[in-house]
């Protein structure tokens, strides 16, 4: 019988050219208040596509959905071919090996050296491997994020910046073919914050993932995205490259291009 | 109005930790169980609490018989001294102040541990990485306090009757061996078990009533702040009002 694992690798063969998330008419709110209202959209396999939204227009509330960890009131959610709502526990567990998120804060697990962050979801989710490869895979993830010399140190003598990598290593070392950006570059200094955007394109480029970025860094987004989805009032208000909204007329769309 | 909303708010609190001890029951049974992590919230629980609750219980017992000492010479009844220590100790005293201690230094960091993961999304970065954090968190962290208070109570019962017979020794003259057989002669299973028994349930309401605090708090640093601090309160009012039902119980069954 194949494996659930198996099963997603090879329809994401078959369908190749088809995209790896497809929201439809997404709802979402928090008592009165309506964040997201009938969100639709499709992330192409190997896209970057930014989310570009006001604070608090749902922006982290709409990819939260997608790993799972907020449930939607209506409309459905696909990734790599599974409706996450019909997932039961074990199966979202598995879809989630193929997602990897970078969380706005990082998210390290601060009670644990970076070995220790890196280890905790291949031990989750690869359990069969051994000793020897699971810390090859944590020096080689270190190493492509340009930190491997932190390895044995607590995330809390690395800076901000560190931090980030750290934290975007967590997510690369299970080799997704999706990553999920939570405002990657927010808090961080504009020379790091431009690293940091670098970063993620080399990765797009080594790791051939498809990413949603969440961002309102204007700089990230010009580097990062391939396209640009504009999100007001709960809904994709635009979508087009950087450069077709960038020249965009509207105002809503030109306020945050200026 | 006021009052309404209080009750209101107290009863859906109430509602929510029933909630909170059910899931925790329906994760406890169900795999897959974390051996690990329950090991080493035993090591950080326990061992690591156990020289506080040492030192607290020989100081208790070392007090208790320098207080009680004159109170039983007036009465010629200073012999009976070992007597009254051990009931005092092992029925009530050591189980309570272990308890209140064991809540004060567990409670408050579980409250404020788990706290600030969630503010940090460090909850939801394991849930990401295919972890249940209720189980990996949760459980391991209340069933290790809930086994572990027992076997710390005594140790602090037994570190409390020494701390009582150095106690003795500085104004009389009796030996170790006459000192626990008086003890050991006074103590049945009746004063035993009871008061062990209720630190069983003294463990898991610290520990649940800690982590469901920790696991609620509200996002920012007042929150984990104030999730730190209502988890120590609460804790310790729990203590008092099982400690209460369990005299009660005792009382019923012809124990006392």
């Amino acid at each position: 019988m194949m494996t659930t694992t198996e099963n997603i690798k090879q329809e994401a063969v078959a369908n190749n050219n088809a995209p790896v998330i497809v929201i439809k008419d997404l709802k979402k709110g928090f008592g009165n208040r309506i964040v997201l209202n009938g969100f639709s959209i499709e992330l192409k396999r190997g896209e970057s596509l930014v989310i570009l939204g006001k604070s608090g227009s749902g922006k982290s509330v709409l990819i939260k959905c997608i790993i799972g960890l907020l449930q939607a009131d209506s409309g459905t959610i696909e990734v790599l071919g599974k409706n996450i709502d019909r997932l039961d526990h074990k199966h979202m567990d598995e879809l989630r090996s193929h997602i990897g998120f970078l969380f706005q804060s990082n998210a390290l697990y601060d009670s644990m050296t970076i070995r220790q962050n890196l280890q905790f979801p291949m031990r989750r989710h690869l359990g069969d491997l051994s000793r020897e490869e699971v810390n090859r895979r944590v020096i080689e993830t270190l190493t492509n994020v340009g930190l491997a010399q932190t390895v044995d140190m607590m995330p809390s003598e690395l800076s901000g910046g560190m931090q980030k990598r750290v934290a975007l290593a967590r997510a690369l070392i299970l080799n997704p073919e999706i990553i999920l950006y939570d405002e990657p570059t927010t808090g961080l200094d504009p020379i790091t914050g431009r690293e940091i955007s670098k970063l993620m394109t080399d990765i797009q480029h080594k790791y051939r993932t498809s990413s949603i970025i969440i961002s309102h860094d204007m700089n990230c987004v010009k580097r990062t995205a391939d396209r640009i989805a504009l999100l007001v009032n709960g809904v994709c208000y635009a979508l087009g490259t950087y450069d077709e909204l960038s020249t965009s007329d509207d105002e809503n769309i030109k306020q945050f291009f200026e | 109005m006021k009052i309404a909303t209080s009750i209101r708010s107290f009863l859906s609190e109430t509602g929510s930790v029933a909630r909170f001890v059910y899931r925790y029951l329906q994760e406890l049974l169900s795999p897959r169980y974390e051996v690990r992590q329950f090991i080493r919230q035993c090591f950080i629980i326990g061992y690591n609490s156990l020289p506080l609750i040492g030192v607290t219980g020989f100081i208790m017992g070392l007090v208790l018989t320098m207080q009680l000492r004159p109170t039983l010479l007036t009465y010629g009844v200073v012999s009976k001294l070992p007597v009254m220590v051990s009931l005092a100790i092992v029925r009530e005293i050591g189980p309570v102040i272990s308890a209140l201690i064991f809540a004060g230094k567990i409670s408050s960091s579980m409250g404020a541990e788990l706290g600030s993961m969630k503010v940090t999304e460090q909850i939801d970065a394991m849930e990401v990485s295919g972890t249940n954090p209720f189980k990996y968190l949760i459980v391991t962290r209340v069933l290790a306090a809930t086994l572990m208070l027992p076997v710390l109570t005594i140790m602090s019962d037994a570190i409390g009757l020494y701390g009582s017979y150095l106690g003795v020794n500085i104004r009389d003259h009796t030996s170790l061996n006459l000192y626990f057989f008086e003890v050991f002669n006074t103590l049945h299973f009746g004063d035993v078990l009871p008061a062990i028994i209720k630190t069983f349930f003294f463990g898991f309401a610290i520990g649940i009533i800690g982590c469901y605090k920790g696991y609620n708090s509200s996002k920012g640093t007042e929150g984990v702040g104030r999730a730190a601090n209502s988890a120590v309160v609460i804790s310790s009012v729990a203590v008092f009002i099982i400690d209460l039902l369990a005299v009660q119980i005792t009382d019923v069954l012809g124990l006392n």
